[in-house]
Order: structure tokens, then sequence, then C-alpha cells
């Protein structure tokens, strides 16, 4: 069987780019110097280095010192909670978050509460999107920091990050927010937003796995995560992985290009694809706001039926996917974010995640189309709650 | 997620035995929507003879896969023999399963045993 893959999973991770590769391979056997050497072929590195901070930093209208690389939009995540937190103990040590994080900052958070931190996390309303009045109703004298996610990666909400970047500047609190997914999807402009740290990861972008940035506002008083060399200014120690930040320079660039064209092109692919579903699958829930989404996003629950078992169907057609039901996350409990927004345990075992990118063609939509209804009523005349639903 | 074996995935994509059995003298459902896997099994039972069993299921791949192959091991069986098939078995039936599934497999014995549970308190004199 050779048929060919159909890659609806772009939220997890995304396809690097012919551009993004071609960038990035004189750096592994040509300019291969360590960027902190004065020979020139450390300096090509260098200078490599530079210009790629320099495209990070235009795409979100940053200035070039405020970007620092990282090793994962995780690292990021990571360096911008905890070092805030400890950076400013004195000040106070409370943070505010909310209950539809990614985990690299809601584990992060569990771990400054067992180092004697306290974190408030906000809930989202039924929509999947966080109300700012209950951010604000959460300050106290002691909040340091306040982190909301700029687009949900499980169910593509976008949060009010205008508002509460109104709410951080007036009561002089720092506002990290993860970009993780809304970089190349949103225009971002921090100043606009009063953003003082953004997290980003190259991968969601069409770059390499394990490299990513954080922004750090000028004056922000943070301490460092990772301690060693004196690379990124003292911020960040460790030898630059110099092709992965060419490659995140080159895919942020190609990704921030035409934002508009692009969100106009997978919103119309997204909403051809929602229409047909609820047409022609009964129950069936679209998750999350129905306009204030990433683009690409779509997450649907089927009652009745379970998340995996839909997934290994469509992977035996060639189409990828993910769903947020407890047997393909491991544990007994369905994601949190599908439980956050109220959805009862058994309907959210029964989501499905698809992510489109531009690489995505209209026949490959329709492709998904024609095959998921036959999918989900096969599994659900195997289901004993259908059954029920039935009679 | 860990990959399945073929055995697995064979009883995934073709379940041998699903439906309901109308005139079942037996029927065992265990697991519950909240942990994400219900199995529902359905015996016809004749001189202490499963001359048929069926299932049904909502959950994974592996949950599919234990129930399939369970009612392949027990059909033709005795009570006495069916009540000794164990998870460990079910599991080396299919080739192994992924650790994490090992939860979702425990399921489809404990639904056979149900079935059986069922028949010998109130099925015997259908
Ligand atoms: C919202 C969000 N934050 C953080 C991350 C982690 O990024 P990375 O995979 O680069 O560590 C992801 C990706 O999984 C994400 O979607
Ligand atoms: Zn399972």
């Amino acid at each position: 069987m050779n048929q060919k893959t159909i890659y609806f999973d772009n939220a997890a991770t995304t396809r690097v780019s012919p551009k993004v590769f071609k960038s990035m391979m004189p750096f592994f056997q040509n300019s291969y110097g360590n960027p902190s050497t004065i020979y020139s072929l450390g300096r090509e590195a260098r200078q490599a280095i530079e210009v790629a901070r320099e495209k990070i930093a235009n795409s979100i209208n940053a200035d070039k010192e405020e970007i620092f690389f990282t090793g994962s939009g995780t690292e990021s995540d990571n360096w911008a909670i905890k070092g805030i937190a400890y950076a400013n103990r004195k000040k106070g040590n409370h943070i505010i978050t909310t209950n539809i994080e990614h985990h690299a900052i809601l584990n992060t958070c569990k771990n400054l509460e067992r180092n004697g931190f306290e974190v408030t996390y906000v809930p989202v309303e039924k929509n999947g999107i966080v109300n700012p009045k209950d951010i604000l109703k959460e300050i106290r004298k002691d909040t340091v920091l306040i982190s909301v996610m700029f687009a949900n990666n499980e169910i593509g909400t976008l949060q009010p990050i205008v508002e509460i970047g109104k709410i951080t500047k007036e009561n002089g609190i720092y506002f990290h927010t993860d970009a993780v997914q809304a970089v190349g999807n949103i225009k971002i402009d921090v100043n606009e937003l009063n953003i003082d740290l953004l997290s980003l990861s190259a991968h969601k972008l069409n770059g390499p796995k394990g490299v990513g940035a954080l922004y750090i506002r000028k004056g922000v008083k943070i301490e460092n995560l990772i301690h060693g060399g004196g690379q990124e200014n003292r911020m960040r120690a460790g030898t630059e992985n110099v092709a992965s930040i060419v490659g995140l320079g080159k895919a942020i660039e190609l990704a921030t290009e035409d934002i508009e064209g692009k969100a106009k092109y997978l919103t119309n692919l997204r909403e051809k694809a929602i229409k047909s579903i609820l047409e022609n699958i009964p129950h069936t829930i679209i998750n999350g706001d129905r306009e204030r989404r990433l683009p690409g996003n779509i997450n649907v629950c089927f009652e009745y039926i379970e998340g995996e078992s839909i997934l290994l169907l469509l992977d035996s057609l060639g189409i990828c996917a993910s769903s947020g039901s407890a047997c393909t996350s491991g544990s007994l409990n369905p994601s949190h974010v599908l439980l956050a927004i109220g959805l009862p345990h058994e309907i959210a075992h029964g989501s499905l995640r698809l992510s489109f990118s531009k690489e995505n063609t209209e026949e490959e939509v329709d492709f998904l189309l024609e095959k998921l209804p036959p999918i989900i009523s096969r599994l659900r005349d195997m289901s004993p709650l259908y059954t029920q639903v039935k009679k | 997620m860990e990959e399945y074996s073929n055995k697995v995935m064979d009883h995934f994509m073709n379940p041998r035995n699903v439906g309901i059995i109308e005139d079942a003298n037996g029927i065992g459902e265990v697991g519950n929507p909240v942990c994400g896997d219900i199995m529902k099994m359905y015996i016809k039972v004749k001189e202490n003879v499963i001359v048929d069993v069926k299932f049904q299921t909502f959950g994974c791949g592996a949950a599919v896969a234990t129930s399939s192959i369970t009612t392949e091991l027990v059909k033709g069986k005795t009570l006495e023999e069916a009540l000794k098939l164990t998870n460990e078995k079910v599991a080396e039936a299919l080739d192994g399963l992924p650790p994490i599934k090992m939860h979702c497999s425990n399921l489809a014995s404990q639904a056979l045993k149900a079935a059986i549970e069922d028949y010998l308190k109130n099925g015997k004199e259908k």
C-alpha cells in the first residue's frame, strides 16, 4: 500500500520548508565555527545568528536586543515563569494564569507552587476564552506576573491579549504570553499589546524542532534559567544551535510574510470542513469559539465514540490528526482544555483536532470530508452508548 | 502513542463478533464513560457451553481489539474454561499490548466474567 500522507496535525508540528532547510545547510559543514570565537569561521556563525535575531524582532515589532534564543517553546515558557517569579520575589510571589495553558506553563506553575509561590488558575468560559474581568478580580498586591497564552493549541481559541495587556500595564504587573501557536498565524506587535515576555517555537512554523525564543522587554527583571557561559548576552548559556537558529529566523520571516493571505486561505478550508462535518455527522460539537480561533484549527467532539479509534481509522487512510482522549494521552483523563470548557468526560473522549497549514489543499480536505462520516458511523455502530441513544 | 502489534491492528480494523445477541442469556457491562472505555459482552449459553458471543465497545484501539479477541477465545468453550481467561492471556493472544494500555485490556475479560455471572444468576432458565 503506497498511499499519500495527508497531514492535518500542524498544531503538533510542521514540515520544515525547503527554503528553511536550505538556509540551515551551510552551518553544519561549512560555517561550523563556534559563534563565540574571533576568526572568520566563528564570525560567520555569529553574524548569521544576529540576522536571525533581527528577523524575529521585526516579526513582532521588538528590538533585536530583546530576543533570546532557547532550546524550545517549553524552555521559553519555563524561563519566563520561573525567571520572573524568582527575580521578583521581594515584590510578591503570586502568579495568575489560566486553566487552559499548555503543560509547559501549567507544570512550571505547579513546580513553583511546590516551592512556595502561589498561582491562581483562572477558568475560561464555555467558548474557551478567558474573561479579562475574571483576571482583574484575581489581582493582589503581591501579583508579579500574568501569563495567558495567545492562542490555545487544542481548541485554537484566541485569548483577549489586548485587554489583558491594558490590565497588566495599569497594575504594574509583568505580562507573559505563550505565543507558540500564534506566531505566523496572527499579527503580533508586542508594543501595541503591552506584552513584556513572549514565547515562540520554530517547529510550529515550518522551522526545525528543538529551537525557540523568548522576547524579554528591555528593563524587565528576570533571572536566568540556564547557567553557564556568557552566550545570549549572559542571559542563556550554551553554545548556540546555529543552524536551527538560522532556520528559525528564516521560518519566521516566511511565516509572517503574508499572514492575511494565509489566514484567508486557512479560514476558508476550516469553514468548509466545519460546515460539512456539522451537516453530515449528527451528535457533533464544535469546541471553542466559532470565530475567535486560529484560522487553521478545528476541534470537534463526536459523541458516543472514542478519539483514538478515530485516529487509527484516519491513519489507515494516510490522514494524520490528533485527539484529546485519555487513551491518547496515556492517562485516565481526557484533555484538561476540553474539561475546562465544560465538556463531560465521555464527550471529551471523542475529540478530534484537525490543524491545517498552507501546504494543505482543498482536495485533501475533500478527501477527509468524504471519509470521515463512514468512520464515525462505523465506530458508533460498535458503541454500546450509541445503541442506547438509538432506542 | 505506542505502537500496536499487527494482531491488535487486525482485530481493530476487522473486529470479530461485533453486535448484539437479541436472545442472549448473559450480558455483562464494565467500564465507565469517565475513564474512556466501556464494554458490553453478550453470551448465548447452551448446556454449559458458550455457543455464541458478541460485543460492543466504546473505546480505544486496544479496547476494541481485546474485546474482539476475547470473543474468539471463548466461543465454543465451557463456562469453566471461559472463566479461566485472564487479561494477560488476552494480551498474549494479541502479541502484546503497550504497557499504558493494560487498563483497557483488563476490561474485556471483566466484561466476559460479568456476562457469565449474569447468566449464572439470571439467565439459566431463559
Ligand atoms: C501553546 C504551546 N506552548 C508550548 C509548546 C511547547 O513548544 P516546544 O514543543 O517547542 O517545546 C507548544 C507545543 O507543543 C504549544 O502548543
Ligand atoms: Zn483505552
